[in-house]
């Protein structure tokens, strides 16, 4: 049985999302410990052997939940929809973690009195086309929601432009029309002078401990598993 | 997925060489187009079925590029490249690599990587003509490759737009159908909101605003919606200008004054979509439907005909070919006759070739002038697949 490895769990390796989900997992009785030195990007939980951690940013995490390089991990929902395109063959269970809450939406400069909705988005495109021509630019690091989302409301003429930071301050910088970003409370984005559509929001997005399909499942994995969850069922808020 | 054996690569390429070989013949010339193409023609114009389908990616340069979904766009760019000015009549055929992403890769009826073997033709005069051209040539060359008896599909997208231009309605809206109607749910929603254009003028914050524009005076309607955004503290910011919000604003506005779509309308609409059947019975039902709606479609009505007598003459067994006013929804260039050969009994997988007119098209990609064009392709690996099922049994 110990020859087997045992279950790999992805957390955050910094930021608030460590403290919290540090903090949550706490609650329910698991007690990270880090091991070797205070900076380093292993660890365990106390008195689950079948557990190691492994500390790696939150993009990381959901790329190696989907290539199974981790058996769970705690990420942000937000990150795993954009990354993985068919969720429900590569995620088995995901339990929210009550943290980390935020909308993914769609903002439009606030002088736009005219759109108030997805379906004035592609009247405007169209003519912005036609007078500028050039696309309408939605700028974001969300692009592959931001084609669906788009698609599936009829919305074609577009182009995306991709924005790693300060998406919010494209609109007024020149860069973008559009924004898909996320936001908690909407503060940056009414500082920035953008309004959310009355039907933007592409997804209500919160921190979640998910289990993936692809990673390799041993017995001592399983048992680590059912442990970590069992904890969470346990101790319910 | 793309792991073919390298005895099912040889058969592939023995049977793309056949084809290619029967296209030749018949005075077409082979072309290689690039298999890396520039993204934004292609999510412009492909339709909503492959713009997800299609791999997007972006060079270090930050030029955003795609592998071809199809091999269509690629050709006309070919062209267009060879003969910038749109004025020469060319015929070109192709055997190549196209890519489509598939959700679930494993499955050999989708692969990702596949080959199509086509035809397209350039500035051809007489359109009736060069539709029978294009749809015996690829029959034929299917029958030569061992297989007949396929069923026909046909479609043709004129006969909508000439519904459109008939009615009595205005020209935005007709412009919005037309925009829409590659989108099936947008389009019924859109159908449904302009019988109620009060409910579908979505006013928003500016609801008293656009109550009080006039289309007849741009200049106060500018300074009021200047003043409007004073009033609430709403900076302008961004490259859309002030004068296009007001223009859209007195869209809007006109569109509260218009009268309301009746429901007759689109009605009437909705069931010339809905008609299907053989071709002769389908064009009386479409003549009965504009004569009880006093609609003049006589012109496109004769085309219709006139390409099917040119059909009719090439070969083509019309009585037992489906007509479906709605068919040819999917690909966004397409303008006029659609067309598929199938085998029903395989489902969607079954579709072995299709293919349509796209006369838009080159003007899209830069032509200084329309260039009729129309072209069809063959999925090799069906094709392959069924001469081999075949030949077993």
């Amino acid at each position: 049985m110990s020859d087997e490895s045992p279950l790999i769990l992805g957390v955050p390796s910094k930021g608030r999302l460590m403290d919290q989900t540090r903090d949550v997992f706490a609650a329910k009785g698991l007690v990270f410990k880090k091991t070797g030195n205070e900076r380093g990007y292993r660890g365990t939980i106390d008195g689950l052997d079948d557990v190691e951690l492994t500390y790696l940013s939150a993009s990381e995490i959901s790329h190696y939940l989907k290539t199974g390089r981790i058996h769970m991990g705690v990420t942000g929902e937000d990150l795993m929809r954009e990354h993985i395109r068919d969720f429900d063959r590569i995620i088995s269970r995901s339990q929210p973690l009550d943290f980390g809450n935020a909308d993914v939406v769609v903002a439009v400069p606030g002088s736009w009195i005219d759109v108030t909705t997805m379906n004035d988005i592609e009247d405007v495109a169209v003519t912005f086309h036609h007078v500028h021509d050039r696309r309408l630019r939605v700028a974001t690091k969300y692009m592959s929601l931001t084609r669906q989302f788009f698609s599936d409301r009829g919305i074609s003429s577009y182009r995306i432009v991709e924005s790693l930071g300060a998406t919010e301050g494209t609109p007024s910088a020149g860069t973008a029309e559009i924004i898909v970003d996320i936001t908690s409370t909407g503060q940056t984005l009414r500082a920035n002078h953008l309004k959310i559509l009355d039907d933007g929001v592409i997804l209500k997005s919160q921190a979640n401990l998910f289990v993936s399909n692809m990673a390799d499942w041993t017995d001592r994995a399983t048992g680590g598993r059912d442990q970590v969850l069992e904890r969470f069922a346990q101790n319910p808020d | 997925m793309s792991a073919e054996s390298a005895q099912k690569f040889e058969a592939l390429e023995a049977q793309a060489s056949a084809l290619l070989e029967y296209f030749v013949k018949a005075g077409y010339e082979p072309v290689a187009p690039s298999i890396i193409q520039p993204a934004s023609i292609f999510l412009d114009r492909i339709g909503e079925a492959l713009r997800n389908r299609t791999y997007v990616f972006t060079d270090p340069d930050g030029e955003e590029l795609c592998l071809r979904p199809d091999l269509t766009i690629p050709s006309s760019r070919l062209y267009l490249e060879r003969h910038p000015e749109g004025r020469t009549k060319a015929k070109y055929c192709y055997n190549g690599p196209a890519f489509r992403f598939q959700a679930h890769t494993g499955d050999d009826d989708q692969p990702r990587e596949f080959r199509q073997a086509g035809i397209e033709n350039f500035g051809a005069g007489d359109p009736c003509k060069s539709d029978a051209e294009i749809l015996s040539l690829v029959a034929g060359a299917l029958e030569n490759s061992g297989i007949e008896n396929l069923h026909l599909k046909i479609g043709d997208l004129g006969l909508f737009y000439a519904l459109l231009d008939a009615l009595e309605i205005p020209e935005r809206w007709k412009n919005r159908l037309k925009h829409h109607y590659w989108r099936p749910e947008t389009f019924q929603g859109l159908m449904l909101q302009l019988q109620d254009p009060a409910k579908y003028v979505d006013q928003g914050m500016a609801g008293d605003l656009i109550s009080r524009l006039s289309i007849d005076e741009p200049v106060a309607a500018r300074e009021a919606v200047t003043e409007f955004l004073d009033s609430n503290d709403i900076p302008h910011i961004g490259e859309r200008s002030i004068d296009e919000i007001t223009a859209r604003l007195l869209e809007k506005s006109q569109d509260l004054k218009a009268y309301p779509v009746p429901k007759e309308t689109t009605d009437l609409i909705a069931n010339y979509l809905a008609i299907s059947g053989p071709p002769k019975a389908a064009a009386a039902r479409i003549a009965d439907l504009a004569n009880a709606n006093n609609l003049d479609l006589s012109a496109a009505l004769d085309t219709f005909k006139k390409r099917n007598e040119a059909l009719t003459k090439a070969g083509i067994n019309l009585s037992e070919a489906h007509f479906s006013a709605e068919y040819g929804r999917n690909l966004e260039y397409y303008t006029g006759f659609v067309f598929q050969l199938e085998l029903t009994e395989l489902g969607v997988a079954g579709q072995i070739a299709g293919g349509g007119r796209y006369d838009g098209l080159l003007t899209d990609i830069g032509a200084p002038r329309a260039v009729p064009a129309i072209g069809s392709a063959i999925h090799t690996e069906r094709l392959l697949d069924i001469v081999g099922q075949r030949s077993e049994s």
